[in-house]
């Protein structure tokens, strides 16, 4: 268990609006690990995927809860959780395959493969009813001439 | 979110603004198709320079462009794409298939 330096837990109803606000909330904590403008779009684009993936899958009829836990860890790891008490998926395995996607023609299917790309570490637990959980790593760089 | 259009000849260029997320994209598509149809252009070109923000909605509206486009034999390209959409279309390997600059 890595320790934890700093930790942060928001909830939000599931409308799309919020999208941005979860995106840049998590910008924002991140923020004290003083990231690159890299590193900043890498962790807005994931957080991104992650909770539109709940907004238009965990609850595609009506509004649920969305948890957003942010962490700052040792060794400069920042980690998003996103969890949901929603539908859950059936093949996890199946739904982070690129291009897939339950959504219309609007969903591009390539959520989870730009959560895997922009983070160092992914992992999506799931089960139909039991709602979905995913967890994101990304370690930012030390910069140079940095204490810590 | 905002759309706006500068049409010349057969070439019509949209510049798009602000984030491009799954919030905003079913405007842009619908906006998008509507402009297409009107005014059947030969060569579109999406100017993303005011662009603050992409996600994986994006490689949707794109998507959906390009289709539009090719069914009527036309051609697409993206410029001014900033570094956090370029990162996005390269993830899909979108990159391959159309113009991005």
């Amino acid at each position: 268990m890595i320790p934890i330096l700093n930790q942060a837990t928001l909830l939000f109803p599931s409308k799309s609006s919020n999208e941005a606000f979860a995106r840049t909330t998590a910008a924002c904590f991140a923020a004290q690990l003083d990231p690159t403008l890299d590193e900043i779009g890498d962790i807005k684009t994931a957080v991104s995927e992650a909770v539109t993936n709940v907004i238009v899958h965990a609850y595609p009829t009506d509004l649920g809860v969305v948890t957003l836990r942010l962490r700052i860890l040792e060794g400069r790891l920042f980690e998003v959780m996103v969890r949901d008490k929603g539908v859950g998926i059936a093949d996890v395995h199946r739904a982070r395959e690129p291009l897939y996607t339950t959504g219309d023609d609007s969903r591009s299917g390539m959520g989870f493969t730009i959560m895997e790309s922009f983070m160092d570490y992914l992992r999506v637990r799931s089960a139909p009813g039991k709602g979905t959980t995913v967890t994101m790593r990304k370690r930012i760089a030390p910069r140079p001439g940095a204490g810590k | 979110m905002g759309i706006g259009l500068v049409q010349e000849g057969g070439a019509l260029t949209v510049y798009l603004k602000g984030d491009i997320d799954h919030h905003s994209a079913r405007s842009i598509m619908l906006g998008l198709d509507r402009e297409l149809v009107a005014r059947s252009p030969r060569r579109l070109a999406v100017d993303m320079g005011e662009v603050s923000f992409m996600d994986s909605s994006g490689l949707a509206v794109v998507l959906r462009g390009l289709r539009r486009m090719e069914e009527v034999g036309g051609e697409i390209a993206l410029c001014r794409v900033p570094d956090q959409a370029k990162k996005v279309f390269a993830a899909a390997g979108l990159d391959k298939l159309i113009s991005i600059t």
